[in-house]
């Protein structure tokens, strides 16, 4: 059985639809990349699992249970951790104080501990008492996911951590991955860079304008296919 | 010498402002509600305190003590189940809401208690004081402003040493981020909002020892705690102190030159600053 599941899950902003009836699957300890153009609706389909946006109960389920209508403190007490777009460290926290917030819901024995993340990210260690926001761009990207980390959740959902980093930046965010998975994470990955999402994923999804339009592993997909699911067989 | 006095007595009496403005400072800094009924909050608690000194024959510190989580379950409750509806992108709702709350206060106070003026009981401590040279100091006076440093520094250790004021802290940043770390800032909300009304128990107690209090005494309280906190920088709890010592002082040395001119010389105190430094002393960088 799934971990995590979208059931005809849909989404609007005011009048605007998002979502048409997403259908997604993540099991133990596997990894799933979202990808799509801009406005797809790959970061509303975050803010809907994590419980930022409300759904119908049925819609998102964890553990078999729904959870598509709880509010995100609750999402995250369960163990559906989320690393944001943009970051969204915290200005008034340092570095540690970003890190510690993360298990203000969810305190439960675990791998992660402010010195497994440390040790993941060792620039951390040395930076832990500036404020967040005084960081580099990849380094507040290592704070946002050590402190989603933090709760040691059983499914981590990562928003766009490469967006606007540098190619060698981004490289070594990822390296952080495998030892994520190790430490027992599923994680649902939503990445622009194909390439990326291809090497990190076990299964890839791809969005368009509100639709899951094609999905598979890695090596099922082809160039040809993917590009259509992106932009639109018309193109 | 009349002049150290003088300045003495205002710092004093600035710690008495600080502890009518701390809790306003508190809740503004954390969720950008500005609390007209701050001062009618403070008589309500003066009230309390007479009420369990009458009642129960407590003396007025015990009374406040057990004032204070009476209070605190209020400043919950108003706050869960009144303020948090108005909080949003519009800043009126609040403004609006409170100033209402405060005249519905004051009413309901008048019509309780009369609007003659009331005083807690003196005993030999309030009206006692200290030789320091040739200064005399007022034990309650001392004892007011080493009230208000301590809440100073309680305030600042509960933002800054614990989890709590962390979650203080993340959800004034950013309520939604806060949320997705568990943090129900509704809940947060609530609480800020009662530890505030327990500094209004504290502030409440020095001010029915001092002097008479009557049901329309708050507004006035409100714009001394107003001033301090604009002075001090919104959000800054330091500043807050510093806020109630400048108008204290101020209104010290206006009524040594007239005695008419004391409250006149704290609100232009105000302005003079508001005129060279428009933020306040210590302003929040990310305002």
């Amino acid at each position: 059985m799934a971990l995590l599941q979208t059931r005809e899950l849909i989404a609007h902003y005011g009048d605007f639809q998002a979502l048409f009836g997403v259908d997604i699957e993540l099991a133990e300890a596997e990894t799933i990349a979202i990808i799509g153009a801009n406005g797809a609706g790959k970061t509303t389909l975050m803010r809907s699992i994590a419980g930022v946006l409300k759904n119908a109960a049925e819609a998102v389920q964890f553990d078999g249970i729904p959870i598509g209508a709880e509010p995100s403190d609750e999402i995250m007490a369960q163990g559906v951790a989320m690393v944001p777009e943009g970051r969204k460290l915290f200005p008034s926290l340092s570095v540690e104080e970003n890190l510690l917030i993360g298990t203000y819901g969810r305190k439960i024995a675990g791998h992660w501990t402010l010195d497994t993340v440390y040790d993941l990210f060792p620039i951390l260690r040395e930076r832990r008492n500036s404020p967040g926001t005084a960081l580099s761009g990849g380094q507040q990207q290592m704070v946002a996911i050590g402190r989603a980390l933090m709760s040691n959740p059983r499914v981590l959902l990562c928003d766009e951590i490469s967006l606007g980093l540098a190619p060698v930046v981004i490289k070594d965010i990822y390296k952080a991955v495998p030892a994520i998975k190790a430490a027992g994470a599923s994680l649902i990955v939503v990445e622009q860079d194909i390439a990326q999402a291809m090497a990190v994923a076990d299964r890839v999804y791809c969005m368009m304008e509100g639709r899951v339009t094609l999905s598979g592993t890695p090596d099922s997909l082809s160039r040809d296919a993917i590009h259509d699911a992106y932009f639109g067989a018309g193109h | 010498m009349i002049w150290v006095d003088t300045i003495i007595q205002g710092i004093l009496l600035g710690g008495l402002y600080a502890l009518f403005a701390a809790g306003l400072s508190l809740v503004f800094g954390i969720m950008r509600l500005v609390n007209l009924a701050h001062g009618d909050l403070i008589v309500m608690g003066a009230y309390l305190i007479l009420l369990l000194v009458t009642l129960l024959g407590l003396p007025p510190f015990l009374a406040a003590a057990v004032a204070m989580p009476v209070m605190f379950c209020l400043g919950w409750a108003l706050q869960k189940f009144l303020l948090n509806r108005t909080l949003g992108d519009d800043i009126l709702p609040p403004l609006l809401v409170t100033f209402g709350l405060s005249i519905a206060l004051q009413n309901a106070l008048l019509e309780t208690f009369s609007a003659d003026s009331q005083r807690l009981p003196t005993s030999a401590l309030t009206t006692a004081s200290v030789q320091a040279g040739p200064i005399s100091l007022g034990v309650m006076p001392l004892l007011t402003f080493a009230s208000a440093v301590l809440v100073i520094i309680a305030l600042n250790q509960l933002f800054y040493r614990t989890e709590l004021g962390r979650a203080f802290r993340a959800t004034s940043d950013d309520a939604t981020t806060a949320s997705l770390m568990g943090i129900k800032p509704a809940n947060i909300f609530a609480t800020a909002t009662g530890i505030a009304l327990v500094i209004v128990t504290i502030a409440a107690l020095y001010l029915g020892l001092r002097a008479n209090f009557d049901p329309n005494i708050g507004p006035a309280r409100l714009i001394y705690a107003f001033e301090a906190v604009i002075i001090g920088g919104l959000g800054s709890l330091w500043g807050t102190l510093l806020g109630g010592i400048i108008i204290g002082v101020a209104q010290t040395i206006g009524a040594a030159v007239n005695p008419e001119w004391q409250i006149l010389a704290g609100h232009i105190a105000f302005l003079l600053v508001l005129l060279v430094r428009p933020r306040g002393l210590f302003p929040r960088a990310n305002d």
